[in-house]
């Protein structure tokens, strides 16, 4: 792999490449009609040369962009690599859009040629053809449902590869021409970012973006053509694309398309991948098939179930990173391995799992630990579209579940004076597509891409995403306030539902808690604690007390970072009402408006500062009738312990 | 399969048809056909004898007068086994599937007038017997895929809710490769999502396949929107035959389902 890495600067090269070396083995593999049908690498490069001649006989030239939607299909990924080797930019929009949202990419970069995976992508395209004149051609996969269509516009894929097929026999070597005209700094792909703040932006990246940073983890990981991946996120995800697309090209993987996203979990277990990337609530997901299936279980299953986990969580993190453990622990451990951990994994298609990566938001450490005890090397990693993915990932040996690890080989990072994270890589992304302005605003003349997301190293020096830069305040001393991450480490609590962290320009740390009603509830039950709704419930003293222990125990947690000691929470109040979309007090994806809450309930926020035990309260409440009521109540302020920093507690 | 959606001649006819019960007259000198290719729809009011006409179109009841054709073929008194070979196959408004085995399973039944080896073979599962199973698989599978049940291919039908139990049973339905297929009521108590998944299946099958498609319904809605031609019966006597426009219009059938002031 590392000798010809110079020559092989493309895709289109390293497919050609696989071909040559590795011509019978999988490449891509396919559930249909309930059997997995293989394309080897010799397949894939067959198709993508038919595809591309195709395409170039349709007018496809240098330059041009191809729009691909669709599901994971060996096809799309064809696709994706025969406009490469055209010279083309393939720009994956993400399947379950909606038409309108697919116009603006269009649009933007007058996309003339479209590859639609079935007929629900096709009836998209054709819905906002006529706010994108530029839309010429439309290729589509699944001919099912197709017959009546009579459009221009459209062509089957089986007919592109026919056309693509009659012109490669009649002039092959203006492949090879094509190829080889191909170099490293030529864009590769280009990724529409989600765009929550704004419009979407196109986010430019060359093949030598995605090949270094790929070849960087694949050699830390000792990625090689054994190695199984599945892919079931949309390929118009950069996550999803780097590992099903760019990786395996680099280290020659196989990766395996499932056969509709309900089978994806059966579908994993049938293939049982090695390696493994996906977002923290994909495994909160599973975690919690898991435990529902576990509470229909005998009695027998059950105590089975929750005693041999109670070893796991004691000493199974542990085994997994080869740290001394007693030798009871081990024999029970092994045991448990055999009768519980071992089918579980099983059942969650991870028997193989040698690498699995999780990313893009934080993920809780009960969960993160859930994996790893279970004997699956579940690791973070820290990147984001315009870096190529990979930035920071954490090495084996090396895992724990609040940082994101240290950076990978060729990242340099720095921070600003407001900690934001600044990063300088080879992966960094070209531009922002027809966006200078935006271009400069994220990418300084030096080089440095500006994340946005504050953090800072730690002692082992692993990097800590604390926040988003722009809601990190200071404390009245001066030292970091990140209310983001003080409120996911309360919401990793199943009691506390919601949290909003106060302290910036103040002395100390307050918070508002909402409990989550349904675990409170439940917990309160248990204990015959009588309550007559969340309002009540909420006010009471022993779920206040229950709470306070929640927050000494962050607290404990905070003093251990002498860069966050300061930011321990000192006085809670447990609001009267769960905090809603509906009132403003939420965004529609219930992330907290902290500013708006902070307005609307200033007496409260002023109330915990002025050192009260308590604050009435007068609400406007909205009946989901449409009335609207005024509703008063006297809620409770209490104070959380707070610990001496560590620092100081080693000195003393 | 690949004859696209063209309406044809009359692949089945009803002449005059009466069946009874003793004293209870179910149907009474009923006529009316069915086009090739076309979605045909039976409503009417609770015991307008709706499913007796069904029944008596794939020879569960024989009538007592009158005769039907099918294709060239006239019959009065023909079993439900010839009424399959002919190619005429039904889905029940009770769900008849079997309960404890697979989806898989449950469609490949449907195929069982297409399997050719006896007995003996299919036991030992010998040469033929194996390459006609792998072949009657590939449908059941072709159909799987055409339903979008994949995600329980492998799941007893038992522990599937109402509106997929519905869905396995049109494609056990499917699996006999009908040139008509006769649907019970295949909307029943079903969801309004649940509904439309199937009203887009039906018509997805007559569309693909070129199935006619008889189907008796309770929900208006529905039938006109996907039926071709509705003939509607009352008391065992059919009050009207058009399309649904026409029905809709009819003073007959308003009052049939409205009543009327006396």
């Amino acid at each position: 792999m590392t000798t010809d890495a110079g020559t092989l600067d493309t895709f289109p090269k390293l497919l050609m490449h696989h071909a040559r070396v590795r011509g019978a083995r999988p490449a891509i593999r396919e559930k249909d009609l309930g059997i997995w049908q293989t394309w080897t690498w010799q397949r894939y490069a067959d198709e993508v040369r038919a595809l591309a001649c195709g395409l170039a006989e349709q007018g496809f030239k240098r330059g041009d962009h191809l729009a691909l939607i669709g599901d994971n299909r060996p096809r799309l990924y064809a696709s994706i690599c025969a406009a490469q080797v055209l010279g083309g930019v393939p720009v994956p929009l993400y399947q379950d859009a909606v038409a309108t949202e697919m116009a603006f990419p269009i649009q933007n970069a007058e996309i003339a040629f479209a590859f639609a995976e079935d007929q629900e992508q096709v009836d998209k395209l054709l819905e906002i053809l006529p706010q994108c004149p530029t839309l010429e051609r439309i290729y589509y996969d699944d001919p099912r449902g197709m017959r009546h269509y009579t459009h221009p516009q459209l062509m089957s894929c089986d007919k592109l590869l026919e056309i693509g097929r009659a012109s490669l026999a009649r002039r092959p070597e203006f492949l090879e021409e094509e190829i080889e005209k191909g170099r490293g700094s030529d864009t590769a792909a280009m990724f529409f970012t989600s765009g929550t703040t704004g419009v979407p932006k196109g986010v430019v990246l060359t093949h030598e973006n995605l090949i270094d940073r790929s070849r960087a983890v694949a050699e830390m990981e000792s990625l090689g053509d054994h190695d199984v991946v599945l892919a079931f996120m949309p390929p118009a995800w950069i996550g999803q694309n780097i590992f099903s697309y760019a990786q395996p090209l680099v280290a020659g993987y196989c990766i395996c398309c499932p056969e509709a996203a309900e089978t994806v979990v059966s579908d994993m277990r049938e293939v049982a991948p090695t390696y493994y990337f996906a977002p923290p609530r994909v495994f909160e997901a599973l975690l919690t098939q898991v435990s529902v299936r576990m509470e229909d279980a005998s009695a027998l299953k059950r105590w089975l179930y929750r005693s041999f986990m109670a070893v796991a969580k004691r000493v199974g993190t542990r085994i997994l990173e080869r740290q001394p453990v007693g030798l009871l622990d081990r024999i029970l451990y092994h045991l448990g391995d055999f009768l519980i951990y071992g089918p579980l994994r099983n059942v969650l298609g991870m028997s193989k799992v040698r690498i699995a990566y999780t990313g893009g938001e934080a993920i809780g450490p009960d969960l993160f630990s859930f994996y790893r005890s279970l004997g699956i090397n579940l690791k973070q990693l820290y990147g984001s579209t315009e870096t190529s993915v990979f930035v920071c990932v954490q090495p084996d040996g090396q895992v724990k579940s609040d940082t994101v690890g240290p950076a990978v080989k060729g990242v340099e990072l720095k921070f600003t004076a407001q900690r934001e994270l600044l990063i300088r890589s080879p992966g960094l992304f070209k531009e922002y597509y027809k966006n200078p302005q935006a271009t400069l605003e994220a990418k300084d003349a030096e080089g440095w891409f500006h994340t946005g997301d504050a953090g800072y190293v730690d002692q082992d020096g692993h990097v800590r995403i604390i926040d988003r830069a722009k809601d990190v305040g200071k404390l009245a001393d001066g030292t970091l306030f990140a209310p983001k991450y003080l409120e996911n480490k309360l919401k990793f609590f199943p009691y506390i539902k919601e949290a909003v962290a106060f302290g910036d320009k103040r002395s100390r740390v307050c918070a508002f808690i909402n409990i989550d009603m349904e675990a409170v509830a439940d917990w309160a039950e248990r204990r015959n604690i009588a309550f007559s709704g969340y309002t009540d419930l909420a006010q009471h003293d022993t779920v206040y007390e229950r709470v306070a222990q929640c927050l000494e125990q962050v607290n404990a947690d905070l003093a251990r970072e002498p860069e966050l000691a300061n930011s321990q929470i000192h006085r809670f109040l447990i609001l009267h009402k769960e905090l809603e979309a509906d009132d403003g007090e939420l965004t529609r994806t219930r992330k907290v408006r902290r500013g708006f809450i902070a307005e609307k309930y200033g007496s409260l926020v002023e109330a915990m500062y002025q050192g009260r035990d308590s604050v009435h309260v007068e609400a406007q409440v909205k009946y989901e009738d449409g009335r609207s009521g005024t509703f008063a109540a006297e809620l409770k302020i209490r104070d959380a312990k707070t610990f001496a920093p560590a620092a100081a507690r080693r000195a003393a | 399969m690949s004859t696209a959606r063209r309406i044809g001649d009359v692949i089945l006819a009803v002449d005059n048809v009466s069946l009874a019960f003793g004293g209870v007259r179910a149907l009474q000198g009923v006529s009316f056909d069915v086009r090739e290719h076309e979605v045909r729809a039976i409503i009417g009011p609770n015991g307008a004898g709706k499913s007796s006409m069904l029944n008596v179109l794939n020879g569960v009841y024989h009538p007592q007068e009158g005769k039907i054709s099918f294709r060239n073929f006239e019959f009065r008194d023909m079993n439900s086994r010839q009424a399959a070979k002919l190619g005429i196959a039904r889905t029940f408004q009770n769900i008849a599937l079997f309960k404890g085995m697979t989806v898989l399973d449950n469609i490949m039944t449907g195929r069982n007038l297409k399997m050719r080896c006896n007995f003996l073979q299919q036991a030992l599962w010998v040469g033929p017997a194996k390459r006609e199973e792998l072949a009657h698989r590939k449908a059941v599978e072709e159909i799987i895929d055409f339903l979008e049940i994949q995600h329980i291919r492998k799941t007893p039908v038992g522990r599937l809710p109402y509106g997929l139990q519905k869905r396995v049973e049109l494609g056990r339905a499917l699996a006999a490769e009908p040139a008509v297929l006769l649907l019970d009521e295949p909307m029943a108590g079903m969801n309004l999502e649940e509904k439309q998944d199937m009203c887009r299946f039906v018509l997805d099958v007559n569309d693909h396949y070129g199935t006619t498609i008889v189907l008796i319904e309770h929900d208006m809605g529905v039938v006109m929107d996907i039926s071709d031609r509705v003939v509607v019966l009352d008391y065992g006597r059919k009050l009207a035959d058009g399309t649904p426009d026409e029905v809709r219009g009819d003073q007959k059938v308003i009052d049939a389902y409205l009543g009327v002031a006396h």
